[in-house]
């Protein structure tokens, strides 16, 4: 028995050493990523200088930033006082706080209104943005939002918009109650129907060609192109003084001889309803409700609107409006109806060929032409009017790539499960074909959001407007510049970078994996 | 050329459908308001305070005008317009009256069919430059960078002014006069040209004022003044005499402090004829016998309203110039109220 001990046996597993100090946390990533190689440590040195060169430039100038002044110059006599070189004037935020909010005539005790509008957009919003995380119970909420937010932003008699709310759906009672008929009360009614709208279209053809004719005779002033005007306003004029008795006769004949299949003249007598609830009900209803309960708020006029309100007002309304336009749009182009067709082709191109601000003049400027003076057609509408039609046109595009996109197995497939038109595009096309289009959606809304601030060329206060025109040009802020300018990136950075995070997001929840 | 033929021809084609409606007098009357067009911005001139009330110079026509016709300086619904938009608002009727800033020119009064009420401001095209340059005459800055709105007549007028001197110069063209004053103190152009009254609102307000010297050189005429469509010559008579009455009653020493007072009559009969305690001037114009006497009331004579917006007293710091009376050897001149 040797007492000489056995050599080394190791007993246990020595444990995983860590890695040598170069191949680990910070240092290994930095050798990575910043000092990989001679080229890519040149260019970390140089962002690193250029990084710092930005804020030893631009860190005094937020820290020193003043909070409270009441003018450009005193704001300026504080900071030299304390004897600081630069220094931002953050006081004009605090002084144009509210104008640059919601305009400058928007009446201060009733901002909470357009405030609570905003929050409630939230939860209106949400069933439609989350539809698998919110019950659909709650789009009952969404239906009833631009109402209650119509009120609340421009005021007024509370029963206008629940009086436009009743003649909505008491049109809807009708297109049912008229879907529904017995084929010979439908011919009864497609008679009187047909007869009315043929007698209208006439007369305002007639209209029209009249009006034509009057633009011409002024429009031919001198010059080539005047003549020119002036000749082509009364071919159209002629052209329409002789087709304004047999268009009439026609569409009333075709709304008529419809009667059997229904569908035109359930939706011409729909048309017609709402045209006539909203033209000659809506206010002697509403007014003499008013009368007896009044519930109302301080109406502001649409002139009165202004500041960061404005935009989300059009960037909202005008996106909700042209998804579903921009819908129609792309289907219509590829329909297999001439007209249809042809309408839809003229519109899209016609809109996508000039620039948004052409529109936007014409909805300020030209519009008032055409109208007699003291006609009062909202400036607002005006506006989102035209953003609508040009942000449709491009979503129909983006939409069209998105149908294109779809395989023709998955058309025929519809066809051959025996679902009709109406269904298979429902259930089958639109789901995957929106699928495909949303980032082109979103990209086309994070624009048109943006292209909000061209109103402030027609006049309007929006956000810009109010920069560069009330606040810039006062005696207080006259030319104050950086500072509100990067505010307002900041509002909008917030707003287009949520939409398009929750795009990404959505595109994750969609994923199929159908690559 | 062809272009403004035919925005004339639109704008004769509004006149055409507003002249089928009453005269812009009834207008106004019915709706109990004055649709007043103003700039969207102009320190001094028109612009809303903190609390959205609009403030300025031109902006006093306006009120006056309202205080004449609706005894009330509050009824006036002011219509922010752009320099592009101003003329169409007015020919389409969208306004009554536009008081902003627009110089009195051939082609405007003509071709576009404007009737110009008169001049509230004579204003001329300045030449700012800084201290440490040592230029003491625009005719020295051959070769300089030139900072410049685009799309206004002071592009012009500075080309008029280089080309009829022989020394060349070279433009940085610019859009509105915030973003002019950031280029100019970044160094960006050697000078800053617009209206005088403008550079001197702007430099008051820079961080050092005295770094910077406005030249002697005015090399453009800028007569400023409120202006109507053509065709309702009453309407353009009363914005026309309102104008003159706040001139005239500086002229004669009526002031808001005194109004009252020389309201009961007084020994000049020009006052008494200005204020309607004698004649009936008031009744010709289809207003009632104190119209001007309302009008003074809002906020004084032409040289008190001068004071309170644009005066030496103001951040705007503007002296009267040219814009004194015709008795302090200035050009501002009211034909007699007779």
């Amino acid at each position: 028995m040797s007492d000489t001990e056995l050599a080394f046996v190791r007993s246990e597993e020595i444990p995983p050493a860590p890695p040598p100090a170069s191949e680990a946390g910070a240092v290994k990533w930095m050798r990575e990523n910043l000092f990989a190689g001679w080229f890519n440590t040149l260019l970390t040195i140089l962002a690193i200088y250029i990084i710092g060169r930005f804020v030893v430039f631009a860190f005094p100038w937020f820290w020193n930033g003043v909070w409270d002044a009441g003018s450009i110059k005193e704001c300026r006599d504080i900071l030299s006082a304390a004897g600081k070189t630069t220094g931002a004037c953050f006081a004009v935020l605090v002084d144009r706080w509210d104008h640059l909010l919601f305009g400058f005539k928007y009446p201060a005790e009733g901002y909470w209104r357009p405030t609570l509008a905003f929050i409630m957009l939230i939860f209106a919003a949400a069933p439609a943005l989350f539809a698998q995380y919110v019950p659909r119970k709650f789009l009952i909420f969404t239906g009833l939002y631009p109402f209650i937010a119509f009120w609340l932003v421009w005021g007024g008699s509370l029963w206008v918009p629940l009086c436009i709310l009743a003649a909505i759906l008491a049109t809807a009672y009708i297109f049912r109650v008229v879907e529904n008929l017995d084929v010979g009360a439908r011919g009864v009614l497609a008679g009187i129907v047909g007869a009315a709208a043929g007698l209208g279209l006439a007369f305002l053809l007639f209209q029209g060609a009249t009006e034509l004719w009057f633009i011409s005779n002024s429009v031919g002033a001198g010059g080539a192109l005047g003549t020119l005007a002036s000749l082509l306003f009364k071919a159209a004029s002629i052209f329409m003084f002789v087709f304004f008795i047999p268009m009439g006769i026609f569409v009333g004949y075709a709304i008529y001889n419809d009667a059997e299949d229904g569908g035109l003249v359930t939706v011409v007598t729909a048309l017609f309803a709402i045209y006539v609830m909203l033209a000659y009900l809506l206010s002697p209803v509403s007014g003499a409700l008013n009368a007896i309960i009044p519930i109302e708020l301080q109406a502001v006029p649409s002139r009165d609107m202004g500041g960061y309100m404005l935009c989300l007002i059009l960037g909202t309304v005008c996106v909700s409006l042209s998804i579903p336009l921009g819908i129609v749009l792309a289907l219509g182009r590829q329909s297999n109806m001439p007209l249809i067709k042809g309408v839809c082709v003229v519109f899209i191109e016609f809109v996508r060929g000039v620039p948004l601000i052409t529109l936007l003049f014409v909805a300020n400027v030209m519009l008032a032409y055409f109208m007699p003076p003291q006609s009062n057609f909202d400036l607002i509408l005006r506006v989102i009017i035209m953003i609508t039609m040009f942000s449709a046109a491009y979503i129909a595009e983006v939409i069209r790539g998105g149908l294109a996109a779809l395989p023709k197995g998955q058309y025929e497939a519809a066809d051959s499960l025996g679902l009709n038109y109406t269904q298979s595009i429902r259930l089958i096309i639109l789901p995957q074909a929106l699928k495909i289009s949303i980032p082109g959606i979103v990209n086309v809304a994070v624009g048109l959001f943006k292209d909000t601030t061209l109103v402030s060329v027609i006049s309007m206060f929006d956000i810009v407007g109010m920069i560069r025109g009330p606040i810039q040009q006062s005696t207080d802020w006259i030319s104050i510049y950086w500072e509100v300018y990067l505010f307002a990136a900041m509002v909008f950075f917030v707003v287009c970078y949520s939409i398009s995070q929750y795009s990404q997001w959505l595109e994750r929840q969609l994923a199929t994996d159908h690559k | 050329m062809k272009k403004s033929v035919f925005l004339g021809a639109l704008t004769v084609a509004g006149i055409a459908a507003g002249a089928a409606a009453a005269g812009t007098l009834d207008d106004v009357k019915a709706r109990g308001k004055l649709n007043c067009g103003v700039t969207t911005g102009v320190p001094g001139f028109a612009e809303p305070d903190a609390n959205g009330v609009w403030q300025g110079f031109d902006v006093a026509v306006c009120r006056a005008v309202a205080a004449a016709v609706l005894s009330d300086p509050e009824a006036v619904e002011f219509v922010p317009t752009t320099g592009k938009t101003r003329f169409t608002a007015l020919a389409s009727g969208e306004i009554d009256m536009l008081a902003r800033n627009t110089t009195w020119t051939f082609s405007r009064d003509v071709d576009l069919k404007f009737e110009f009420t008169g001049v509230n401001y004579y204003d001329g095209q300045g030449f700012m430059v800084p201290k440490e340059l040592g230029v003491t005459s625009a005719k020295e800055l051959d070769g300089a960078t030139v900072c410049i709105q685009t799309g206004t007549t002071t592009e012009l007028n500075l080309a008029d002014f280089f080309r009829a001197n022989n020394i060349s110069y070279e433009p940085v063209p610019i859009e509105t006069g915030a973003e002019a004053v950031q280029q100019y103190n970044a160094g960006a152009c050697d000078v800053y040209t617009t209206d005088a009254s403008a550079l001197a609102a702007q430099r008051a307000n820079f961080e050092d004022p005295s770094a910077h010297v406005i030249l002697p050189e005015i090399v453009s005429k800028e007569p400023l003044g409120p202006l109507v469509r053509h065709g309702d010559n009453e309407w353009a008579d009363i914005v026309r005499w309102t104008l003159n009455a706040l001139v005239t009653a500086e002229e004669l020493g009526v002031t808001s402090v005194n109004l009252a007072e020389l309201g009961g009559g007084s020994d000049n009969p020009e006052v008494n004829r200005l204020l309607g305690t004698e004649g009936d001037l008031g009744a010709m114009l289809g207003l009632d016998k104190e119209w001007a006497k309302r009008a003074i009331g809002v906020a004084g004579n032409y040289g008190e309203v001068f004071e309170k917006n644009i005066g030496e007293s103001t951040p705007i710091g503007l002296a009267r110039g040219l814009n004194a009376q015709w008795t302090d050897g200035g050009l501002i001149y009211s034909p007699p109220f007779r």
